[in-house]
C-alpha cells in the first residue's frame, strides 16, 4: 500500500495558545505529508469533512489527527479501519493540559508526540481479517444444573450443543437434592427439585447431543476449530466444535479428614450430603440402629473458613442446613434442630428464608463453637457447644449430627488438597535433565478437558483451583480463549445461580464463535481485526513466546519453534514484548514501529534536562494520564509517553534503543499485578517486570546504571500520584547524573 | 420471531451495559441504552474500589466504555427516562423522553465554561459533599465526556456566561425535552438501586449528626476524585478521621424498614476499613455486624481485614448513635454478644451501612412489570421482558454481570429467535 499521509492539527481547547502551531506545522515537513492542515475545532462537522475531502480529492490513506485523546471523539474520526490508517496524537490531555502554555518545553514535548505519531501511521497498515467459516457447535462440559442450563440456552438461540458428562445419567448433584431452595416470595417453602424436566428437555432436544459414562481424550486447536474426542463407553469419537462451557461443578470436601468432628468415629455423624441422599430415601433415620431422630445438631463450616482445610466459605451451607433442618421438622414435628454457626450467611432475599426458620419453635440457631462430642451407649451424641449468644457452654444431646462441609471445585483431583495447590496448573514438581543440568519442573497433570495446549492441559487456576479470571468484571472468561466457565466449578454458589451462570456462559461462547468467525478478537480488545504474524524463518526457538502468552496461545513443534493458533490469540502482544528475535509483529503495531517512534524524539543535549521515555498501558495508565489532564494537573516536561496494548508488550529492544540515543532514564506505567493483579491481560504487567528483570545484562553492555529503567504500578484512579511518581524518578535519575551517550 | 428490531436497556449501570456489550458482540442485534444519568457507569462509577481486589472500578468500565465506543450496534441515550411501553414481544413500541441537557455534540470539554459559570450547585455525584458549577463534567470518566446544566440552578438565558465563554456554540439554553419513539423485540431492565433512606432510621442520627455518613458517602470520601481528594476527613470540621466505626445492617435485615439483607454491606464496610487503615496509618476501625456475611472466596478478603489488630470487629446490634456537642465526635452504643454487656464508644465518624433498595421499590415503570413484595422485579414476567441485577434482587458487582450476561442470552433468543 502506497501511503499517503494527510496530518491535521487542532488548535482548540488550548492548543493553539499554548503552542506554536506554525512550528508544528514545519515539524512535519520531513515527512512530505499530502497535506498539513490546521483547524480550529476539528471534531465538528466542517472538521472531519476536511479530512473527508481530502480522502476522497487527495487519496490520504494515513491520517494522523494532533488534537485530544483518542479515548473521546473515536465516534467523530471514524474512517474505516480496513482502509485507513487513523492515529491520534494526544496534544491536548497530555501536553497542553499539563504543561506551561507558550513555553519552550512544552513546545518540544508537543513536537516529538506529533513526529512519534507521524511515524507510528507510517509503520502503520491496515489489518487483513481471517474471516473463515468455522464451526459453531458449542461443547458443555458437564451435565449438571449449569451444563444443562448452558446446553438448553445454547440450542434455544439456534446453535447446536454437546453435553459430556462423566457419569452414566445428567442432573449431577441436583438429582439427588430431596428439596431445594425457595425461588419465590415469600421464600419460606422448599420446592421439589425440577431437574427431571430439565433432562427430558435436553433428552428431546434434536439440537443437542448427550454423551453419557463419558470423558474427553483430548481437545485440540482452538475457537472455532476444536477437535475434541470424547471417549464413552469404550469407544471414542472425534469432532468439531467451536466453543466450550466448561462446567464440571463441585465435590464435597472429603469428611474422612473432619475425624475431630466425630465423623467415621460416630456412627451418627453424617455430612449434609448424606442427610440429603437420607432424606431422597426412605427419611431420616439414626445411621446406627434405624431409628427416629428427635434432636439432630447442624454443625456449620465443617472444615471451612479453616486454612487446614477449606479456607473459603462455601456459600450455600448455611442455607442447605435451613433447609435440612426443614426436614428434621416435617419429618417428626415433635423434633428439633440445633444449627450452630460463626455468621449465618443468607445473603439478599434468602434472608427471607432464615427468617421463616428462626420463627419455626422447633429451630433452634446460636452462633457457637463446638467444643467437643461423646458417644453415649445409646449412639446419641452429646455435643458441647460454647453458646455465643448465651455465653454459656451448653450441651445438646443429638441422634444425628450432621456436618455442614463444604464445596470443591472438581477442578482439583481426588487426591489433592484445595488448600495446597501448587501454582497456576496442578501437578507435581518434577525433577528434570536439561542441556542445563536437572532443573525442577511443574509437571501439569491432565483432569478433565485434556487440552493438546503447550502449557498445560487444562485451565490456569488461581486458589483453591477455581479458575483464573477476572472475577470481579468478566466473570466467564478464563485464560483459555473460547473456554468458558460456569457454576460451582467457578465459584460456590447455589443451583439457581448456576444455572444463571450456565446461561451467562453459553453467551460468552457464542459471542466467541460469531466474532471469531468474521475475524474479530474477543474480550478485551473485542473486534480487534489483527492478527500477530511470525516471521518464523529468524525464530531461534527460544520458547519465550510460547511460555509466556498468558492464554497458552502458542504450541511448540518437536524443535521448540512456535506453532500458532491465530482465533486462540487476544491480540495483547506479550508475545511481541517476548521475542528477542523480534519476529512477532502485527500489521499496525510492531517492534520495529517502537523502535522507528523512539528515533524520532528529539534528546536534548542539555544536561540539566532529563530526558525520560515511558512505556504506559493503554487501558489505565494512558487514561488515568487524561484524568491527569482534565483535572489540569501539571507535570515534569521531561516525559515521552508511548501506549502499549498492554505493558507485557514491552521489547526490551526499546530500552536499549532509548538508551544508546541518550535518553536519561526509561519509566514502565503498567497495571497492578500479584495476586490481586489488575492487568486485563493477566500477566502482561508481570511480565513486564519479569523482563525488567534481565535488562540488567543490556545496561551493563551499556555501561549504564539498572536504576535508570524502573516500572511503577498505577492503578486507572490513581491519576493524582502521577505527579509524585515523576517527580520522584526524575530526581533519582538526576541523581544517577546524565546519560553519556548523550549527544552521540 | 422475524426481523431483529433490538435490544432496549433500561439502566446503563454495570449490569444495563454488560448485557447491551455482550448481547451486542454477538452479532445478531441492536442495543439501545436509556439512562437516567447524564453518564453511563450507574453506581460503581461512584465507587472507589471493588471488593475484594481493591481494583478501580474504573478500569472494568474503561473496557466496557471502549467496547461500546467501537460497535454500531449500540446506541444510548442518556438524561432519558422510559415514559411508555406498548405492544409486545418482539415488537414493542416504547417512548423515551429525553431532558434538555442544554450542551450539545460540538462540546470539547474544554472546561471554558464552567470557568465563566457564576452559579454553584451541590454535587449529586457526591452525596452533596461539595459542589460544582451550574455547568459541569459529572466526573472525569463520565462516558459520554459531555458537560452538562442543571436546569435547577442555571440562571438561564439572563446570565448566558457559559454560551460566551464557550467557542463552539455548543450550549442551548433553549433546549427543550425531546421524545423518542422506539421499536424493540425485547426489553431489560436494569434498572439498580439507590441506597435507603438511612435518616429513616432515627436511632442512628444520619441527617441529625454530621459525622454520621453512609457508606456510598464514604466511598466518594475515599476515591481521588472525591469531594476531598481522597482525604478521609470528617464532615462537621474538616478533622482527619482516626477513629471510625462502622454499623451494619443500617437499615437491612429489619422488618420496620428492609428485611432482606443486601448482600454486599458486609464486604463494603470490610473494604472501607482498609481505606482507611491505608490512608491513615494510626486509625482504628470498629465494625459492629450481626453476622459478617463474606460468601465463597471472599472469605479469604474477610481473613485478610481480621488479620489487622487495628481493625475490630464486635458482634453487636447498635441501638443509638449521638453526638458530643464539644467535639463533634460521635458516640455509638451498642451490644457486645461476646462480652455479654453493652458498650459505648466515641469516635471521631460513623459509616452506616445502608442497604440497597431497588429503584422499582420507590417507582413504578411502564411496560407491566411484575415486583416481588420488596419493590425487586420478579422472576416471572411478560414474554421479551427481563430484569438484570440489583432490579431483580441485591447483588455484588461479579453477580450482576453474571445475571446481565445471563440476561443477554434471553434477549438474543427472543429478538433473533437464534440463527
Amino acid at each position: 500500500m502506497e501511503k499517503k499521509l494527510g496530518v491535521y492539527i487542532c488548535s482548540d481547547c488550548g492548543i493553539g495558545d499554548s503552542l506554536d502551531i506554525e512550528g508544528l506545522q514545519n515539524a512535519t515537513r520531513k515527512y512530505q505529508p499530502a497535506v498539513c492542515k490546521t483547524h480550529p475545532f476539528l471534531c465538528s462537522q466542517e472538521g472531519v469533512q476536511l479530512i473527508k475531502d481530502d480522502i476522497q480529492n487527495e487519496g490520504i490513506n494515513t491520517i494522523v489527527i494532533a488534537a485530544c485523546s483518542q479515548r473521546v471523539n473515536q465516534d467523530v474520526f471514524d474512517f474505516d479501519p480496513l482502509t485507513y490508517v487513523t492515529e491520534r496524537v494526544n496534544l491536548r490531555e497530555h501536553v497542553v493540559w499539563v504543561q506551561p502554555p507558550g513555553d519552550e518545553n512544552t513546545q518540544l514535548m508537543a513536537v516529538d508526540y506529533l513526529r512519534m505519531g507521524i511515524t507510528r501511521a507510517m509503520k502503520a497498515l491496515p489489518p487483513e481479517p481471517k474471516k473463515a467459516e468455522l464451526e459453531k457447535t458449542i461443547l458443555v462440559v458437564g451435565g449438571g444444573v449449569a451444563g444443562l442450563s448452558a446446553a438448553l440456552e445454547t440450542a434455544k438461540a439456534g446453535y447446536k450443543a454437546v453435553i459430556v458428562e462423566k457419569a452414566g445419567e445428567l442432573g449431577g448433584w441436583a438429582k439427588k437434592m430431596h428439596r431445594t431452595l425457595p425461588s419465590r416470595p415469600p421464600y419460606a417453602e422448599l420446592e421439589p427439585p425440577d431437574i427431571e424436566g430439565k433432562i427430558r428437555a435436553v433428552e428431546e432436544n434434536p439440537d443437542i447431543r448427550v454423551y453419557t459414562n463419558a470423558s474427553i481424550e483430548a481437545i485440540d486447536g482452538e475457537p472455532g476449530m476444536f477437535d475434541v474426542t470424547v471417549s464413552s463407553s469404550g469407544s471414542s469419537e472425534t469432532f468439531r466444535v467451536g466453543a466450550v462451557v466448561f462446567t464440571i461443578g463441585w465435590k464435597p470436601y472429603d469428611a474422612t479428614k473432619l475425624e475431630d468432628q466425630g465423623y467415621g468415629r460416630y456412627k451418627n455423624v453424617i455430612t449434609n450430603v448424606e442427610l440429603e441422599e437420607m432424606a431422597n430415601n426412605g427419611g431420616l433415620k439414626r445411621p446406627s440402629d434405624g431409628g427416629a431422630v428427635q434432636s439432630a445438631v447442624f454443625i456449620q463450616c465443617a472444615g471451612q473458613r479453616d486454612e487446614n482445610h477449606l479456607p473459603y466459605c462455601s456459600s450455600v451451607c448455611c442455607l442447605t442446613s435451613l433447609k435440612q433442618a426443614k426436614y428434621v421438622r416435617d419429618s417428626n414435628p415433635d423434633a428439633g434442630a440445633f444449627i450452630i454457626y460463626k455468621d449465618m450467611r443468607t445473603p439478599g432475599l434468602y434472608e427471607n428464608f432464615y427468617r421463616s426458620a428462626q420463627d419455626d419453635e422447633g429451630i433452634f440457631l446460636t452462633k457457637g463453637e463446638v467444643l467437643g462430642m461423646e458417644e453415649n451407649p445409646d449412639g446419641t451424641i452429646n455435643v458441647k457447644v460454647d453458646n455465643k449468644l448465651l455465653g454459656a457452654v451448653t450441651t445438646i444431646k443429638a441422634d444425628l449430627v450432621v456436618l455442614a462441609t463444604g464445596m470443591v471445585t472438581n477442578m482439583v483431583p481426588e487426591e489433592r488438597e484445595p488448600n495446597n495447590l501448587t501454582d497456576e496448573f496442578i501437578g507435581d514438581i518434577v525433577e528434570k535433565q536439561t542441556q542445563d543440568g536437572i532443573v525442577k519442573e511443574l509437571e501439569p497433570q491432565s483432569i478433565v478437558l485434556n487440552l493438546k495446549y503447550r502449557q498445560g492441559p487444562e485451565l490456569p487456576h488461581l486458589r483453591y483451583g477455581f479458575p483464573d479470571s477476572h472475577f470481579i468484571c468478566f466473570p466467564y472468561e478464563t485464560r483459555r480463549t473460547g473456554i468458558y466457565a460456569a457454576g460451582a466449578a467457578r465459584h460456590p454458589m447455589d443451583m439457581a445461580s448456576a444455572e444463571l451462570d450456565g446461561a451467562g456462559a453459553a453467551l460468552k461462547a457464542i459471542q466467541c464463535v460469531e466474532l471469531t468467525s468474521q475475524g474479530k478478537s474477543v474480550h478485551p480488545r473485542a473486534g480487534d481485526q489483527t492478527f500477530p504474524e511470525f516471521r518464523l524463518e529468524s525464530c531461534t526457538q527460544c520458547r519465550r513466546c510460547t511460555v509466556e502468552c498468558p492464554f497458552g496461545t502458542l504450541d511448540e513443534d518437536e524443535k521448540g519453534t512456535p506453532r500458532e493458533h491465530p482465533y486462540r490469540c487476544r491480540r495483547c502482544g506479550v508475545c511481541m514484548g517476548a521475542c528477542p528475535q523480534r519476529i512477532v509483529n502485527f500489521k499496525n503495531y510492531s517492534v520495529d514501529m517502537i523502535s522507528s517512534m523512539l528515533k524520532e524524539i528529539d534528546v536534548p543535549e542539555d544536561e540539566d534536562f532529563p530526558l525520560i521515555v515511558g512505556f504506559i498501558c493503554e487501558n489505565d495508565a494512558y487514561p488515568a494520564l487524561d484524568m491527569a489532564g482534565i483535572n489540569r494537573i501539571q507535570y515534569p516536561p521531561n516525559f515521552r509517553f508511548i501506549s502499549l496494548r498492554c505493558l507485557g508488550g514491552t521489547n526490551l529492544v526499546w530500552i536499549a534503543d532509548v538508551l544508546s540515543k541518550g535518553a536519561d532514564g526509561v519509566i514502565l506505567i503498567g497495571c497492578k499485578f500479584g495476586d490481586d493483579y489488575q492487568c486485563h491481560f493477566i500477566k502482561g504487567s508481570q511480565m513486564a517486570n519479569e523482563r525488567l528483570g534481565k535488562v540488567q545484562e543490556t545496561l551493563s553492555r551499556l555501561m549504564l546504571e539498572a536504576d535508570r529503567v524502573e516500572q511503577v504500578q498505577l492503578a486507572i484512579n490513581e491519576y493524582d500520584r502521577l505527579p509524585e511518581i515523576l517527580d520522584e524518578f526524575i530526581e533519582k535519575v538526576k541523581e544517577i547524573g546524565p546519560n553519556p551517550y548523550k549527544g552521540f | 420471531m422475524g426481523q431483529d428490531k433490538g435490544i432496549l436497556v433500561v439502566g446503563g449501570g454495570i449490569s444495563g451495559l454488560t448485557t447491551a456489550v455482550e448481547a451486542a458482540e454477538t452479532g445478531y442485534t441492536t442495543v439501545t441504552i436509556v439512562e437516567k444519568n447524564p453518564y453511563l457507569g450507574g453506581r460503581v462509577a461512584q465507587h472507589y474500589r471493588y471488593f475484594p481486589k481493591l481494583c478501580p472500578p474504573y478500569c472494568g468500565l474503561e473496557i466496557n466504555f471502549r467496547r461500546i465506543k467501537q460497535n454500531p450496534a449500540i446506541r444510548y441515550y442518556t438524561m432519558a427516562e422510559v415514559e411508555d411501553v406498548s405492544g409486545s414481544a418482539g415488537d414493542f413500541r416504547v417512548r423515551v423522553r429525553q431532558s434538555p441537557r442544554y450542551v450539545n455534540e460540538k462540546c470539547t470539554a474544554c472546561n471554558a465554561c464552567v470557568e465563566a459559570c457564576p452559579v454553584e450547585r451541590p454535587n449529586d455525584f457526591n452525596f452533596g459533599m461539595d459542589t460544582t458549577k451550574a455547568i459541569y463534567l459529572p466526573h472525569e470518566m463520565a462516558f459520554p465526556m459531555r458537560y452538562v446544566i442543571d436546569d435547577r440552578h442555571c440562571k438561564g438565558l439572563e446570565c448566558s456566561k457559559c454560551v460566551d465563554a464557550c467557542k463552539f456554540g455548543a450550549i442551548d439554553l433553549q433546549m427543550k425535552p425531546s421524545t423518542v419513539e422506539l421499536n424493540v423485540g425485547s426489553i431489560v431492565y436494569a434498572t439498580g438501586w439507590n441506597p435507603y433512606d438511612a435518616a429513616r432510621m432515627d436511632n442512628l442520627g444520619f441527617g441529625r449528626i454530621k459525622n454520621v455518613i453512609t457508606n456510598m458517602m464514604m466511598e466518594r470520601l475515599s476515591a481521588p476524585n472525591g469531594p476531598t481528594k481522597g482525604k478521609i476527613q470528617r464532615p462537621s470540621d474538616g478533622k482527619e478521621v482516626k477513629r471510625i466505626a462502622f454499623v451494619q445492617c443500617a437499615g437491612s435485615r429489619d422488618e420496620n424498614h428492609l428485611p432482606y439483607c443486601s448482600a454486599i454491606c458486609c464486604m463494603a464496610s470490610l473494604k472501607q476499613a482498609t481505606y482507611l487503615r491505608e490512608k491513615v496509618p494510626d486509625s482504628k476501625a470498629t465494625i459492629f455486624y450481626i453476622d459478617l456475611r463474606a460468601p465463597g472466596k471472599y472469605e479469604d478478603f474477610l481473613r485478610r481485614v481480621d488479620a489487622d489488630e487495628n481493625i475490630v470487629m464486635i458482634k453487636g446490634k447498635v441501638a443509638k448513635i449521638e453526638e458530643d456537642q464539644a467535639t463533634g465526635d460521635v458516640v455509638v452504643t451498642a451490644e457486645d454478644v461476646a462480652g455479654g454487656k453493652k458498650i459505648q464508644e466515641g469516635f471521631d465518624m460513623v459509616v452506616l451501612a445502608v442497604g440497597m433498595e431497588p429503584q422499582t421499590r420507590t417507582r413504578e415503570f411502564p411496560g407491566g412489570l411484575r415486583y416481588e413484595e420488596n419493590g425487586f422485579i420478579d422472576v416471572e414476567q411478560p414474554a421479551g421482558v427481563f430484569g438484570a441485577g440489583v432490579a431483580k434482587k441485591p447483588l455484588d458487582v461479579t453477580s450482576s454481570v453474571q445475571d446481565a450476561t445471563a440476561s443477554a442470552i434471553k434477549c438474543i433468543q427472543t429478538v433473533a429467535g437464534g440463527k
